[in-house]
């Protein structure tokens, strides 16, 4: 919430080594890549480690919890108890679920009956379909309109797409969904309301057209609680950029008012807003999950929230660990991105 | 101690007149103060049984009438007294929330800015790795390992919401360690409780009470959206409202009224605390005063 108020911080100001400054560029690079992905490779084996303990803390029997409503005489549940290793001392669980872990074995899923890294394969793609075209639109809408609305201070553009923003970044992103579903879905009848594709779906360009019309209702769901923190971005770097000496030399120079704009002041304020889209990338996780479920979107974010319910603990153990692993491994690239393309950051 | 009562107070009242400038942050105020007087005089006028599913007589599903200004869901219970005594949750844990978030946030921002080496690389760390984790996955994930309860769920939008008040108020702290009447203390011999609880205390708090107020806004979206995907403390809320709405189809039928007021219950309250946060910035921030932002 507090995210587009805040100055955009990088990482990279304070956790930069202490020495390297004053080496040859390049070297410097490769140092902070390398002390970056150190870093990022700590977060990850944090994660794993929490997670075994965090889903150890389940109150009460795990396999009960597992087994609820179903009937089953204590031999079966010793069956299942000895099957999932619970019978072993706690340390030799550990390194089980560490080596599992990383050979990607995260384990049989409970609710499916089949292992939790298929049903991750089988819903990865919808995720990274509705996630990406949602970033694309959320980030060209967002930057396009922090642009106009910071070069023109104080306008009547700035104050209706900031005011806009703001509005749409305090609505909670299921409500939004719920709104366009009764108007768009219910309503009007124009977009359909749920899933990927038609029952009927047809075949070659006619399918893409078939997903790319259920997809309308998601993305905009997405784009409209994303683009906000874009747009704000944008437009405060811009204006720190517009008081800049090079800007008035531009101007001085006889430069019409737009070229200032697109080939002076704004490439050095997209720098923060390119980060941040990066930065808050684990944000969009949180909206995809929520997206996902109320448009029954095929996705990750709609089997982390089956798993939720259910509640399938493996299942649910598997998936979160894929998406924060993902989201660390995202941050840190940009991080490193950020610091190769903003010389300001490296020699600071 | 009173001349420093006497400069404190006139601070006090120097800034309620800075922030009576601010017109968009006192409607934000007014609205925030209108809703917690209604929901702490919620129990003089109407009491559970709103929201029991047993007791409602009124008709079901039916939209607003004179009897009903609001309509009713669909077990015939009146949305306007639920969204009323919904109200008591939503902004208990919503403020909750923030209070534990902004206490971890606080200790460890102070303690990693005050302290040097291996403390301070510690908990940047530990910082750093829960900036990154997405929060409201962990949310559900904690949430659905501790079982609802309003205390699991307070604790969860609180542990994970934490990292960004702790980055702010560790550089607010560096800031104000660099001062020179720091130095001057600890050659008084000042130990570190008195420097950080004596001296930083007072000169993060105005940061701090912006960092909050945007923070509970913040965490009544989180707590609507963990009621909305099934993990709530059992208790009507907006946010397990409006889940009602969604298991029972209300989007798909037209019942507008269903989806529409808890919601903007929620936009009213959470626009209100982040025009009240950013004004409260505005008023403390010298550099965006000057921008006149």
């Amino acid at each position: 919430m507090t995210a587009p108020l805040e100055a955009v911080e990088p990482a990279a100001t304070q956790a930069a080594g202490p020495a390297g400054d004053d080496r040859p560029a390049r070297r410097g690079i490769l140092r902070y890549a390398l002390s970056k992905a150190g870093g990022a490779l700590f977060s990850i084996a944090m994660v794993i480690v929490g997670t075994f303990f965090l889903f150890r803390l389940l109150p009460g029997d795990p396999v009960r919890a597992l087994a609820q409503g179903r009937n089953m005489t204590p031999e079966q549940l010793d069956l299942e108890r000895r099957k999932l290793g619970l019978d072993q001392p706690l340390i030799n669980q550990f390194f089980d679920f560490v080596g599992d872990t990383l050979r990607f074995d995260f384990g049989m899923s409970y609710e499916y009956k089949r292992p939790v890294l298929d049903l991750i394969g089988d819903r990865i793609g919808a995720t990274l379909l509705l996630a990406g075209v949602g970033l694309a639109v959320a980030v060209s809408l967002g930057i396009w309109q922090g642009m106009r609305a910071g070069w023109r201070h104080g306008s009547r553009f700035d104050k209706f797409s900031t005011g806009t923003s703001l509005v749409l970044w305090s609505v909670p992103t299921f409500w939004l969904g719920l709104l366009l579903l009764l108007v768009f879905g219910a309503y009007f009848k124009i977009f359909p309301s749920r899933g990927i594709q038609s029952v009927d779906a047809p075949d070659g360009f006619a399918y893409v057209l078939d997903v790319a019309h259920h997809m309308v209702l998601p993305v905009i769901t997405l784009v409209g609680v994303v683009y906000a923190q874009y747009l704000l971005v944008m437009r405060s770097s811009l204006l720190d950029e517009v008081g800049q000496d090079y800007v008035t030399t531009a101007r001085a120079k006889g430069l019409r008012d737009d070229d200032v704009r697109r080939r002076h002041a704004v490439p050095n304020a997209l720098l923060p807003t390119v980060t941040l889209v990066f930065m808050r990338v684990g944000f969009v996780v949180g909206g995809a999950v929520t997206v996902e479920t109320i448009f029954s979107w095929p996705g990750l974010g709609q089997l982390f929230y089956e798993a939720v319910r259910v509640p399938d603990f493996t299942l649910m153990q598997g998936t979160f660990m894929l998406i924060t692993v993902a989201v660390i491994i995202m941050n840190t690239l940009a991080d490193v991105v950020y610091h190769i393309l903003d010389p300001r950051v490296r020699s600071a | 101690m009173s001349v420093a009562s006497a400069r404190r107070r006139q601070a006090l009242s120097r800034f309620w007149k800075d922030f009576g400038r601010q017109r968009t942050g006192v409607v934000g105020l007014a609205i925030l103060v209108g809703a917690a007087v209604l929901a702490v005089i919620a129990p003089l006028f109407i009491d559970e049984s709103v929201t029991n599913v047993v007791t409602a007589g009124g008709p079901k599903m039916a939209p607003p009438s004179l009897d009903y200004p609001f309509g009713t869901d669909e077990s015939g219970r009146s949305i306007l007294l639920m969204v009323w005594w919904g109200s008591r949750t939503s902004l208990l844990i919503g403020f909750l929330a923030a209070l534990v978030s902004m206490l971890i946030g606080t200790v460890l921002g102070i303690a990693a800015g005050h302290f040097r080496g291996w403390i301070s690389a510690v908990i940047l760390r530990v910082t750093d790795w829960f900036l990154v984790l997405p929060s409201l996955v962990t949310a559900l994930v904690l949430a659905a390992i501790m079982g609802g309860s309003t205390f699991t769920i307070i604790m969860a939008i609180g542990v994970t919401t934490w990292p960004s008040t702790a980055r702010l108020i560790r550089a607010q702290t560096l800031a104000v360690e660099a001062r020179p009447y720091i130095e001057r203390s600890k050659a008084l011999g000042a130990g570190h409780w008195h420097v950080t609880t004596r001296h930083v205390l007072p000169n993060v708090a105005p940061l701090l009470l912006a960092s909050t107020t945007l923070e509970v806004a913040s965490a009544i979206v989180t707590e609507s959206t963990l009621a909305f995907l099934g993990v709530s403390a059992n208790k009507t809320s907006w946010g397990t409202m409006l889940r009602g709405s969604y298991d029972w189809g209300a989007a798909t039928a037209g019942a507008w009224w269903y989806i529409l007021i808890p919601g903007l219950c929620i936009v009213a309250v959470v626009m209100a605390f982040t025009l009240c946060g950013r004004a409260l910035e505005a008023v403390l921030n010298p550099r965006l005063r000057k921008a006149g932002a």
